[in-house]
Order: structure tokens, then C-alpha cells, then sequence
């Protein structure tokens, strides 16, 4: 294993894979894949459901295999992977420090980074919840593991608290699996997670779902005995005289994912307040010339397909910095978000480095009808898309065409913003 | 005439779709603000069909517990839970590859289960 690379990308699951292909394929000759697990894959291991691949492959996969034909196309030659290992560092300057139980204390010097290290899910003690700290308390994607990976079950009477897409999904697994899932309670009024999971893993099995609902206790010392589950109040605060008991031996948490950035930090990269994923350009670039960012490390993504499709633009460019072939910087084009529109990636755009067609991901911050998707080019509205329903649980896009921007000299602000109908 | 009562999953609305079936075939849906949640309904509300995933438990590779596998193509709703239960107690060995039987015909709906991931 040589200690030089021109490429490293961090983490081996959808994100990394699509990066190094990408890289590979645009000429990079010398990359490496560092994956903490001791396969390649990340978390699509462990998603056994099917719904992968249907804008990649035109087709429904369930994640193993979505993975698969990654792998065999990244394992088909010209990428190196260093598996079992964990990125400890990486610098500004690129040199990325690794430990595993076979090699020990590896330092590689790279010439681009390619950050795709996922996302985790939010935790209990992210939550406030009171009560003891008794067993039987699981992240959802926990549980998933401890089913679909490990073969074991963690428990029979189940809560789920939030309406993620993985609560759901394991909503439905455990069910299947002989367990009863008394409920799943969501603080929003709306839920975070996919139709299509809402309809097919809790009114397939006739789970309710209750909105606007929390955990305000959990009961049990050793073990989990009960959930105390309350209706909030517009403010999120619940309502008192609201409470139900429901007993149980398991409480799963499906409350969010934050991308994944302690490397990130370590290395200087800005990130963004809003995303929790570094503030990237046109190419997907930080703020640190040849570390680039994809998938939900950047941020926390519905579908892997556009995992992929992400990581496939940051792999390239990452190639095209080492090998010098960027085009020069004529100044970044701020991307404002706002009257509803809660970010967007990228935050800023070079006209002259963008590619022809470019794709702006952004997520609305509440459930919205009948509204226009409008992009402003300074005072010049562009774009006026209708939609007519947008929720925070499903991520948009716009593609931004290079022409359109090199029609436009001096242009100043892009705003993305939600007009009414 | 029979109603039937439907989420659409077509886009995140959710439309509430009221499916009149007569004789096993739609006559009407109602609740739907496009035609997507038409075309939804009529399959949905006469045949509805999953593909199930799961996963067991697997012998001879020290790396792995479980290979996780799914039915082939769809299966009637109705024998989700059959399917699931005709893995139960069911173990393979490996080497397995994706896309490999490892049960023929689940609970009679004439699928087999497959393989989803090489172990």
C-alpha cells in the first residue's frame, strides 16, 4: 500500500464508490477507498428493502444489491481500498491519517479528498427525554442492523418515536418479524419520512402513525416497561392531561440524521448551519482547495440514487483538480435561499466552472400546496416551477443551465424562494 | 358495488382516494388532483401486490450471519405475512450469489425468494 494518492475518498458506501468510479473513469489513475467496515456498501448493507435504483437502474433493488453493482464496477480495476480502517484525520493539506488492526498507523498524502462519510442518526440525548436510562432503547438504523445484519431481535412490544424513513421501514420489518409496534409518534404535524413508506410499512399493517405526538417519559429501570406518549401543542410543547401509557419492552428513535463532519472540522472545512454538511461550490468543492463533499456527509439525502449521481460530479472534479484541468475562477455567484426554501447544495456557483447542466438540491422547511418554485437571477425571475405539494421529508431540484448564467454578465445574487399561486 | 378507501403514494400529498369496484374491476375514483392517483388506484385497489425482503441466517462464512433476500417478483398483499413465514426456520449455506433461489415457490403464490447479496 503506497502512502501517496492523488485521490482518497472517505468512507466506501454509496458516496465513495460513485466518487472513485467517477474519478477513474474521467483518467485519475491513482485512487484509494478507505472504509471503516470491514466490506464495502456503508449503510445499504443493512437496508434490505427494496426501492434502490429506480432513476439509476430503472429498476426497484433492494440496497445489497444497489451496492453490489457499485462494487463491481469500482472492484473491476484501477481503485485500491484500504478496508477495516478509520480515517482518525485529515488535514488541509491533504495528508489523511488512518488506523487499522492490520497496519496500525498509516498516514497517506493525497492530492484531492473526496469527503463521503455519511450521515448518523440523531441520538436519545439529543432528545431531553426524562426517565432512566434502562435497555431497550435503539436508533431505529440499530435495530436495523441488529435484524437484517446480525439476525437478532431486539425486542417484541415496540414504540417508534419519529417518522423517519428508517423508523418506518423498521416499523414494517419488525412487525414482520413477529413484533407488535403499538405506535409511531411524530412531533411534526407531518411526517418525515416517504408516502410510499407511510402507506406500505404502517397502514399496510395498520400501525397508527400519530402526528403531533411525543415521547414525554419512558418507565423501566433495567429494561424498558412503558412510553408515555403526549399530544404538543403548535410549539411543539405538550399538551398536559394528553398522556398516554403504552407498555412496552422497546422504544426505537427514527429523530433525523446529521451528516457526519468530525473529519470535516478537523481539516478546516466550513459548514453549513443549515445542511450540517460542508459549504461546497459548483464542484461540489469546499472551502479547502481539492477537498470535495458527497451524499449525506454534505447533506442528508431521500434517495441514493441522487447519492450517486452527487458523488459522480465531485469525483470528476476532484480528478480534473489533480490532473490541473479546472477552469479558472472568475468569482462565485452566492445562492441565496429563502421564503421557505431552507437551503440548497451547492451554496455558491462560478459560472465559468460550472458544467452545462447543474443540478441544485434544496429542501422546503414546511408542508406547502400550490406553490411556485421561483429561482431569481438578481431582480429577474427565471424560473417559476409549479408544484403542487412540497414537504421538508422529500428533497427538490433545479437544473441551472451555464448558458443561462453566461447570459447573464455581473449577475450578483441567485435566489431560490417559494411564491404563493 | 364495493368502496374502497386509498392513499396515494404517487407524491408526497397523499391523496385520499375513494375506489368504487364492481365485479372485481374500478368503475370510479374519487379524491385524486392528478391522473397519476387514477392510474394508482386502479391497480392498487383490485390487486395490490409487494415484493417482500428479509433476511436468514447463513452458514459457513465466519464474516456473516444473515444474507438478505426478497421475492423475485411481486406477491399478493394478502400473503405478505404466508411469505414470511415460509422463511421461517429456513437457514442457507455459502457460498451464496445474488440472484440464487433459495426458495422455491413461497407459500404458493408461485415466486421464489432470492438472494439479494453475495455471502
Amino acid at each position: 500500500m503506497k502512502a501517496a494518492y492523488d485521490i482518497v475518498a472517505v468512507g466506501g458506501g454509496p458516496a465513495g464508490l460513485a466518487a472513485a468510479i467517477s474519478a477513474r473513469d474521467a483518467g485519475c489513475g491513482s485512487i484509494l477507498v478507505i472504509e471503516r467496515d470491514r466490506e464495502l456498501g456503508g449503510i445499504l448493507n443493512q437496508c434490505i428493502h427494496n426501492g434502490f435504483g429506480l432513476i439509476t437502474f430503472d429498476e426497484e433493488l433492494t440496497g445489497p444489491e444497489y451496492a453490489a453493482r457499485f462494487e463491481e464496477q469500482a472492484l473491476s480495476g484501477g481503485i485500491d481500498f484500504m478496508l477495516d480502517t478509520m480515517v482518525i484525520d485529515v488535514s488541509a493539506d491533504k495528508l489523511v491519517t488512518v488506523v487499522s488492526r492490520a497496519e496500525g498507523l498509516v498516514q497517506i498524502q493525497a492530492k484531492a479528498v473526496v469527503l463521503a462519510m455519511g450521515c448518523r442518526e440523531r441520538p436519545r440525548g439529543a432528545l431531553n427525554i426524562p426517565g432512566f436510562r434502562p435497555a431497550g432503547i435503539y436508533s431505529a438504523g440499530t435495530a436495523q442492523r441488529l435484524v437484517n445484519i446480525e439476525g437478532f431481535m431486539p425486542g417484541r412490544e415496540v414504540v417508534i418515536l419519529g417518522s423517519g424513513d428508517i423508523g418506518l421501514i423498521m416499523a414494517r420489518r419488525m412487525t414482520l418479524e413477529g413484533a407488535h409496534v403499538a405506535c409511531v409518534a411524530e412531533l411534526m404535524p407531518y411526517s418525515g419520512g416517504l408516502k410510499r413508506n407511510i402507506v406500505q410499512c404502517l397502514d399496510d399493517f395498520g400501525i397508527p402513525l400519530l402526528l403531533s405526538h411525543t415521547v414525554v417519559r419512558i418507565e423501566g429501570q433495567k429494561r424498558v416497561e412503558a412510553v408515555v406518549i403526549a399530544e404538543v401543542d403548535g410549539r411543539g410543547k405538550p399538551i398536559p392531561g394528553t398522556e398516554v401509557t403504552y407498555p412496552c419492552d422497546t422504544l426505537l428513535l427514527s429523530v433525523g440524521l446529521i451528516p457526519e463532519n468530525e473529519l470535516s472540522l478537523s481539516a478546516g472545512v466550513e459548514l453549513s448551519p443549515v445542511t450540517r454538511g460542508p459549504v461546497v461550490n459548483e464542484i461540489l468543492e469546499t472551502n479547502i482547495p481539492g477537498i470535495f463533499a458527497a451524499g449525506n456527509v454534505l447533506h442528508v439525502h431521500d434517495l441514493v440514487d441522487y447519492v450517486s449521481q452527487e458523488a459522480a460530479v465531485a469525483g470528476r472534479n476532484a480528478a480534473a483538480f489533480v490532473a490541473g484541468n479546472l477552469d479558472d475562477e472568475v468569482g462565485e455567484i452566492p445562492l441565496v435561499a429563502t421564503d421557505g426554501i431552507r437551503y440548497t447544495v451547492p451554496q455558491s456557483i462560478d459560472p465559468s466552472r460550472m458544467a452545462d447542466e447543474l443540478v441544485v438540491r434544496f429542501r422546503v422547511g414546511n408542508v406547502y400546496e400550490n406553490r411556485y418554485i421561483s429561482v431569481y437571477f438578481d431582480d429577474e425571475r427565471v424560473k417559476h416551477l409549479k408544484r403542487s405539494i412540497l414537504a421538508p421529508g422529500e428533497m427538490e431540484q433545479v437544473k441551472l443551465k451555464k448558458a443561462e448564467l453566461a447570459a447573464k454578465p455581473g449577475l450578483k445574487t441567485i435566489t431560490f424562494k417559494l411564491e404563493e399561486a | 358495488m364495493e368502496q374502497i378507501h386509498l392513499t396515494c403514494i404517487r407524491c408526497p400529498r397523499g391523496c385520499q382516494l375513494e375506489v368504487a369496484v364492481e365485479d372485481g374491476a374500478v368503475v370510479s375514483v374519487a379524491g385524486n388532483a392528478c391522473k397519476r392517483g387514477e392510474t394508482y388506484a386502479k391497480t392498487e385497489a383490485v390487486n395490490p401486490v409487494r415484493v417482500v425482503t428479509s433476511s436468514v441466517p447463513v452458514t459457513g462464512n465466519p464474516a456473516h450471519h444473515m444474507v438478505s433476500v426478497k421475492t423475485k417478483g411481486d406477491v399478493p398483499k394478502a400473503k405478505v405475512r404466508a411469505v414470511v413465514d415460509a422463511l421461517k426456520g429456513l437457514t442457507v449455506e455459502s457460498p451464496v450469489a445474488i440472484g440464487d433461489v433459495v426458495l422455491a415457490d413461497a407459500a404458493g403464490t408461485g415466486v421464489d425468494i432470492i438472494a439479494t447479496r453475495n455471502v
